[in-house]
């Protein structure tokens, strides 16, 4: 294995953000949340804690969810992000964003970006879970409203539709 | 003029709520979403001691820093007014803000703030932080609420003496006030009980727990206008802060409210507005400050800890003779905390012949509270409801039998003073006795996992207060709702569906928009469950106000009296006007397209202050299996029942009570604060101070009753708050019954029901 040392200073960084490949100059310091809130102004990814325990910052790396929060965003060079920005395609909602509103599967909305993408991640990877498996693969994203129960029967449903 | 029958139309239906796709693209703006040209970001510096006086601040090194802006301290707040007004749904003394936004000569609680910067990056306004020297003179911290009541303990305010009725004690205390409510005479009233039940309990302080953190962002014109986007469920409830802090004028001051990430009664009062403001002006950019979430446990407005004490005494046959309870609530640093409400909702639902009930106000070394959903009532609710459990048990009376034997009903005086009217306690444990879950057969469990089923009866009194809505009509027929009050819960829908249904137009009509303290009539905080039902009844004061206007456009139209023109909005010619002179009909398009000519601008201003609203009463029962070698607690089946006046839109309705009971799960078995001996919070985090996850919720059935508010046009009670009171007394009640143990604490962790049993 070799160590490979970049900075002090700011550094190069590609990212492929929804599709579209975006060139960076970036501290190492900084978060792929940062990244994506602060230099490239797509705030559908949330700040909730900062330290990978509310799911808020959840975006899709290289088909993963990964906590945006936790993750240094000169890691991900070369790497595939996708946002929530990159779902719908224009009035045209994805499944599970027309799933979470045919189940009022949010109440403030702050989570839901975070939900939404853990949700998208989890039925590419497993198209018709069961509930408990929902539950287990989305525990990681909080609701403090307590949409719970509703994000449930939203991802079941959207599960079912994508079929 | 406009009678409305019960064949709803749009009330009681299931739209798309209308800010749903701007929150499933992720596009809706919250408070940390706004970004300004030449933004600086702010930071706070707060303190790391408990209770300190502060001999020093100096900025000095801080503001030498490359990239560093603006420092501000107290130094740069006027003194402010030592007057205290209610803010949201709780009282705030603005001398004591002051204190509490930037430290003075004391800071009182870990995480107080002291000084605030403003930089060019986050990361220099943190490294400047560093910079600032403080040098304290440490204290002794009180973090106990009865060890805060103690003659001799350490005293947060020198100065502040205990009033009551009485008057003001002579020597100084940490209790900043208690009352006493009597009723009958409760010595004689145990003197007749055959059964009598006391127990002590405990609650540790809690967090609203909102995953939006508080954000503010301030820019200052160069005309002197100050504009503030903040995350707040009352815009005007900020700009008076602003105002009463900065000393500036209330019309030079624009409070704009973003999209709300969560506030459960924690975002009424601010607390990073006025610091924005400040570095704002001094560095002559925007600023944004922004909390982490380390902030905001440490220095927002938690709920009260508290100890309180609760005795009853009943008869043979099972009629409640006397009650006395003694209710002590943390303040946190700064007096105000809710034992008032606790006082008025605990036993609410009951007929109590012979009552007296101490309430005690006291500040210890935590963050001031604030308002947390139903403020004070969980607390106090827990308490009562497990002594008319117990009560119950010793009688060998089921406990929805008691309860239904000594059930409130319309008219009864109530310990605070008041009366009830249209309570309806009674339909509310009668679906309780009712339920399939209260009738389904519960496998009891033997070994280490143990069954048990508990019931709760919670109340809440809700609020009222100002509202304004403004229906524009436009030239196509469609209309321009605007909101005084801030959505906090997707209240733009319920407000747009009432306005619908009074003109007698498809929802789909109304645009609703939340409007600024610059284009809106003046409205209270969205808090007290009241703005479905109080912006409500703006809502048809302005439709209202609209159709009369319409019907003088089309008189004019016609050539006619006002008076011959008929508007119909039920059926199926809801939304047209009819003139009996020429027989004629036209649709409200019809006389929207013709407004220019008739008189221009039609607008129906509905601006109000309801003074008279209904409370809820509302009631959950719950299935839990506790491990009794782990001592955990896991929730099989939860049921929420509330009576809600009327469910405008009951897939709101629906999320408002099982929100309530997730976060009264949480409080049941899993949050607390928790301090080491110097004050020092040891969990403001989310790994540490745990919210409750998917995994934790069972699917919570719900159950609407729809037993109206007489003097709201459809009838609306408040919603919001009744489903967080009745969960924690509903598990603790079920604990009992599976282990055999009565629960005297919140939250009951594992080690803490251990610990009841005996075992650690
Ligand atoms: S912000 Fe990343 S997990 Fe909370
Ligand atoms: S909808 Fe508010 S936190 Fe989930």
């Amino acid at each position: 294995m070799s160590l490979e040392f970049r900075g002090p200073g700011v550094v190069p960084l590609t990212l492929y953000v929804n599709g579209h490949e975006t060139h960076l100059q970036v501290e190492p310091r900084q978060t792929l949340l940062s990244v994506l809130r602060e230099e490239l102004g797509l705030t559908e990814a949330k700040h909730g804690c900062g330290m990978g325990t509310c799911g808020a910052c959840t975006v899709i790396l290289d088909g993963q969810t990964v906590y945006g929060c936790l993750t240094l965003a000169i890691d991900c060079d070369g790497s595939e992000v996708r946002t929530l920005e990159g779902l719908a395609r224009g009035q045209e909602l994805h499944p599970v964003q027309q799933a979470f509103i045919e189940h009022d599967a949010y109440q403030c909305g702050f989570c839901t970006p975070g939900q939404i993408l853990s949700a998208v991640a989890l039925l590419e990877a497993n198209p018709r879970p069961t509930a408990e498996e929902v539950r287990q693969e989305m525990s990681g994203n909080l609701c403090r409203c307590g949409a719970y129960p509703n994000i449930l029967s939203a991802v079941l449903a959207a599960g079912e539709r994508e079929e | 003029m406009i009678t409305k029958t019960a064949e709803h139309t749009v009330i009681g239906t299931r739209p798309p709520r209308a800010d749903a796709f701007e929150k499933v693209v992720g596009k809706a703006v919250f408070g940390p979403d706004v970004n300004l040209p030449r933004m600086a970001y702010g930071r706070i510096l707060r303190s790391p001691h408990a209770h300190a006086r502060i001999v020093r601040i100096d900025p000095t090194r801080a503001e030498a820093l490359d990239g560093v802006y603006a420092v501000a301290t107290a130094a740069d707040l006027p003194e402010a007014a030592d007057r205290t007004e209610r803010v949201g749904e709780g009282n705030v003394n603005y001398k004591y803000m002051r204190d509490n936004t930037f430290a003075g000569d004391k800071v009182l609680y870990h995480g107080h703030p002291i000084a605030a910067v403003a930089a060019r990056t986050l990361q220099i306004a943190e490294q400047a932080l560093e910079l600032i020297d403080v040098e304290y003179e440490l204290l002794d911290p009180v973090l106990d609420v009865r060890q805060a009541m103690a003659a001799d303990a350490p005293l947060l305010h020198e100065g502040m003496h205990t009033r009551s009725l009485a008057g003001t004690a002579d020597t100084p205390s940490n209790v900043a006030s208690q009352f006493q409510f009597l009723q009958g005479d409760p010595e004689q009233g145990f003197a007749q009980a055959d059964v009598v039940v006391e127990r002590a309990f405990e609650t540790a302080m809690v967090h609203q727990g909102y995953i939006e953190p508080h954000a503010a962002t301030a820019a200052w014109d160069a005309d002197g206008t100050l504009t503030v986007y903040t995350t707040t469920q009352g815009a005007f409830d900020i700009r008076s802060q602003v105002h009463e802090l900065l000393g500036y004028p209330l019309s030079k001051i624009i409070v704009v409210p973003t999209e709300v990430g969560g506030a459960f009664g924690g975002k009424n009062v601010g607390y990073v507005e006025v610091p924005a403001a400040v570095l704002a002006r001094k560095s002559g950019r925007p600023v944004r400050v922004v909390m982490t979430r380390e902030e905001v446990f440490l220095a927002s407005g938690p709920s009260s800890g508290t100890w309180m004490r609760v005795k009853m005494g009943a008869t043979r046959e099972g009629r409640i003779t006397a009650a006395e309870v003694e209710l002590c609530y943390e303040a946190g640093a700064y007096p105000g905390s809710p034992v008032g409400a606790g006082a008025n909702c605990i036993l609410a639902g009951y007929d109590i012949p012979n009552a007296r009930l101490d309430g005690y106000d006291v500040v210890v070394n935590k963050p001031r509270v604030g308002a947390y959903r139903a403020p004070g009532a969980t607390q106090s609710t827990f308490a009562g409801e497990a002594v008319i459990d117990e009560l119950a048990e010793k009688l060998g009376l089921d406990p929805v039998e008691f309860r239904l034997r000594n059930i409130a009903t319309n008219g009864m005086p109530r310990l605070n003073g008041g009366f009830h009217e249209h309570i309806a306690a009674r339909e509310v444990m009668e679906a309780v006795r009712d339920h399939p879950h209260y009738n389904a057969p519960l496998e009891r469990g033997t070994g280490i996992l143990r069954r048990g089923r508990g019931v709760g009866l919670a109340y809440w009194g809700n609020w009222g207060a100002r509202s304004s809505v403004t229906l524009e009509v436009n030239a196509d027929g469609t209309v321009s709702m605007l909101m005084g009050s801030v959505d906090i819960t997707g209240t733009r829908t319920s407000i747009a569906m009432q306005a619908a249904e009074t003109l007698g137009l498809s929802l789909a009509h109304i645009n609703p928009a939340m409007g600024n303290t610059q284009t809106s009539g003046y409205s209270d905080a969205s808090g007290g469950s009241r703005t479905t039902m109080a912006t409500g009844v703006a809502a048809v004061k302005a439709a209202e106000e609209v159709i009369a206007k319409m019907h003088e456009r089309a008189a004019a139209i016609w050539v006619c009296e006002p008076e011959q023109v008929a508007y119909t909005n039920i059926g199926p010619d809801a939304g047209t006007f009819t003139c009996s002179r020429n027989d004629e009909t036209m649709t409200f398009a019809e006389v929207a397209a013709k407004l220019g000519g008739t008189g221009g601008a039609l607008r129906g201003q509905g601006d109000v202050n309801v003074r008279r609203w209904g409370g809820a009463f509302g009631a959950n029962i719950a299935d839990v299996e506790v491990d009794i070698e782990t001592g955990s607690v896991r929730l099989l089946r939860f049921t929420a029942v509330q009576n809600v006046g009327k469910a405008i839109r009951p897939g709101q309705v629906e999320g408002q009570l099982r929100g309530g009971a997730t976060q009264g799960i949480g409080w049941g078995l899993y949050e607390g604060y928790a301090y080491d001996g110097q004050g020092h919070m040891l969990n403001a985090n989310f790994l540490d101070y745990k919210l409750p996850t998917a995994l934790d919720v069972p699917a919570i059935e719900t159950e609407i009753l729809e037993i109206p508010w007489p003097e709201h046009p459809f009838g609306v009670r408040g919603v919001g708050e009744t489903p967080i009171v009745g969960p924690p007394a509903a598990i603790a009640n079920a604990v009992y019954d599976a282990i055999g143990v009565r629960q005297g604490f919140l939250p009951m962790t594992p080690a803490r029901i251990l610990e009841s049993m005996g075992i650690i």
